[in-house]
């Protein structure tokens, strides 16, 4: 406790590296998600293929994707791009089924409707097909936002300051305070972004709040 | 007009759902497809607005080739019903409503005043607007479908079974209001549907189709029951086919004899002093119009509304024979009793005089 409060600044500028560590990536892996998701619900043929593919990628070790990145990518073992990359890859993993799963979920009699309204395939998939799908893609979203700030924090090997430096750091010193104070971070971080998607999804979908007539 | 020619739908696998399919929807006319599941009754109505494409043959409406027009632009033009009504989720009743009009770039002022215009029209409370479709019953949904097909006016509407997910009497309220608004409206309607009863009360004329997509008949109800082509018209008709057809035969003069009647409220004594020794006597309000049947023998002080006999039905001066036939077999009395376009009594009717009126019409007369 005491240490805590005598580096306070320092927690948070740890905390505040890691939100932006997981966040990024969990933003620009959704935006990439969306249309592989679409493709695996649109072409068929595609569905297993993208599915399993992406979903392989989940399980590169961590600490082996940081390491490789640089070499792939040319940058700096120290980069925090590294990190940005490989969790985006991780965030793919999990929200290209997600998408496509939630993309399913529409009813067809919905789509149907809206064919036959004369609305293009464009403007379906943004106006009725991903507003409906927002529920199930939320709850994807979720998954991979407590994932994202778990797999932050081993990124502390390669001695990318967030909150994992706090683990490497009491570790080193045998010092268990800043192996706490990490700790319950992560998890007061991880539970923010869990209920700002919650709510940002709530928000999102006013028509599944209402008193369903019987 | 929407004509079919010689149009033939193969789905990939082989399934012949439509079989060189040639018929004609006429202007503001309902033409209803009826047959067995799987007849390709879908898939008939789909190829008209190209969310199907046929394999073969042609399908014009009003002498154009649909296969020339673009598909969006088309299908704005074309009102679509379906079974669940389709709504979309996620949007307000009015905003339903308000999709096509938005789409064919109507101001949205102008659309939302044109959704709560067809919201009354459909029957619906303008309060329902702002809610979401799963704050609705089946029934009241189904009407957002047909408000939210008519809402651009469009002069041609495809309706896939809208009726046949709410239970019978909502059915039958939908029916008549659908009935009633297409009075007003005549717009040219294909309706789908696998309910005989619903095809026959509904079109101007009807399509029996089996499966494979092949035309049975196609014919005004009155001819198909008075004169189906074959067995599988037939069986498919169901029984009581003399009886059902007198529904389409208008009632010609009939021999109306003078009713004498009580009012509501009269004493017992009266109404026995009026029934002049007959068992029953008929009680109208002031306005004559028919109440019910009282049996003053059985009855004592005042006759009220708990007194009557309301088995019989009521039919109107020249209304259908089966109307009138079945007055008169419904009543208490035996006789029929026959109202004006008011509700008004006019007099009332023997079975034994509608049979006479039925006999004397030339046979297989359709009207
Ligand atoms: N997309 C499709 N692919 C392959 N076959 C199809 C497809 N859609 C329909 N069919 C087949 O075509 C035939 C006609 O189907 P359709 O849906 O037009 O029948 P329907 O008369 O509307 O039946 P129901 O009364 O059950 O709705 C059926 O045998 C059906 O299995
Ligand atoms: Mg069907």
């Amino acid at each position: 406790m005491k240490w805590f409060l005598g580096h306070l600044d320092q927690v948070w500028q740890l905390m505040l590296n890691h939100a932006v560590l997981a966040l990024i990536p969990l933003v620009v892996g959704l935006l990439l998600a969306i249309p592989l998701g679409w493709l695996a619900t649109r072409y068929r043929v595609l569905y297993s293929p993208l599915i399993a593919g992406t979903g392989l990628l989940y399980t590169i070790p961590s600490l082996a994707l940081f390491i490789l990145m640089p070499l792939v990518l040319g940058t700096g073992i120290l980069d925090p791009v590294n990190v940005v990359v490989a969790l985006t890859i991780y965030t793919i993993a999990l929200l290209v089924r997600t998408v496509a799963d939630g993309l399913g979920s529409v009813p067809d009699d919905v789509v149907q409707a809206a064919t036959a309204m004369g609305i293009g395939r464009g403007r379906r998939f943004w106006s009725v097909e991903l507003p409906l799908a927002v529920p199930v893609i939320a709850a994807g979203l979720r998954v991979a936002a407590v994932s994202n700030v778990s797999i932050v924090s081993v990124a502390a090997l390669l001695g990318i300051p967030q909150l994992g430096s706090l683990f490497t750091d009491g570790f080193a010193r045998n010092f268990l305070d800043p192996i706490a104070v990490g700790i319950l971070a992560c998890m007061v971080l991880a539970l923010a972004m869990d209920l700002a998607i919650l709510w940002i999804s709530r928000a999102a979908t006013p028509w599944l709040r209402t008193r369903v007539a019987t | 007009m929407i004509s079919f020619t010689d149009v033939t739908k193969v789905y990939p696998g082989g399934t012949t759902a439509v079989g060189g399919l040639s018929l004609t929807a006429p202007t503001g006319k309902i033409t209803v497809l009826v047959g067995p599941s799987g007849c390709g009754k879908t898939t008939s109505l789909r190829m008209i607005n190209r969310m199907i494409e046929p394999t073969s043959g042609t399908i014009e409406i009003d002498g154009r080739d649909t296969s020339t027009l673009n598909p969006n632009e088309l299908r704005r033009g074309i009102g679509y019903v379906i079974q669940s009504g389709g709504l979309f989720p996620h949007r307000t009743i009015l905003d339903n409503i308000a999709t096509v009009p938005l789409l064919l770039g109507w101001d949205k002022a102008k659309a939302r005043t044109r959704a709560h215009e067809l919201l009354e029209r459909v029957g619906l409370d303008p309060i329902l607007g702002k809610r979401y479709p799963n704050q609705l019953s089946g029934g009241q949904q189904q009407r957002v479908g047909v408000a939210r097909a008519l809402a651009a006016d469009p002069p041609v509407m495809l309706m896939d079974e809208p009726f046949s997910a709410v239970d019978p009497v909502v059915r039958e309220q939908l029916q008549d209001e659908f009935l009633r608004l297409q009075g007003e409206l005549d717009k040219t309607i294909v309706f789908v549907t696998h309910d005989i009863d619903e095809a026959m009360k509904l079109g101007d004329q009807v399509a029996v189709l089996r499966v494979g997509g092949i035309l049975a008949q196609l014919a005004t109800p009155a001819k198909l029951l008075a004169d189906p082509h074959d067995d599988f018209v037939a069986d498919f008709l169901g029984r009581d086919r003399g009886y059902r057809g007198l529904a389409f035969a208008e009632a010609p003069e009939l021999p109306l004899r003078d009713e004498p009647v009580v009012l509501l409220g009269s004493t017992v004594a009266q109404a026995a002093e009026i029934a002049a020794g007959d068992q029953w006597v008929l009680v109208v309000d002031d306005a004559r119009a028919p109440l019910g049947w009282a049996e003053p023998d059985r009855l004592s002080g005042l006759i009220d509304r708990d007194h009557l006999h309301r088995g019989g039905t009521v039919a109107r001066v020249g209304g259908s024979l089966r109307a009138a036939l079945d007055a008169a077999l419904s009543a208490p009395s035996r006789r029929g009793v026959l109202v004006d376009e008011d509700g008004r009594l006019v007099g009332t009717v023997r079975a034994q005089d509608v049979l006479s009126a039925i006999e004397r019409r030339p046979a297989g007369a359709v009207a």
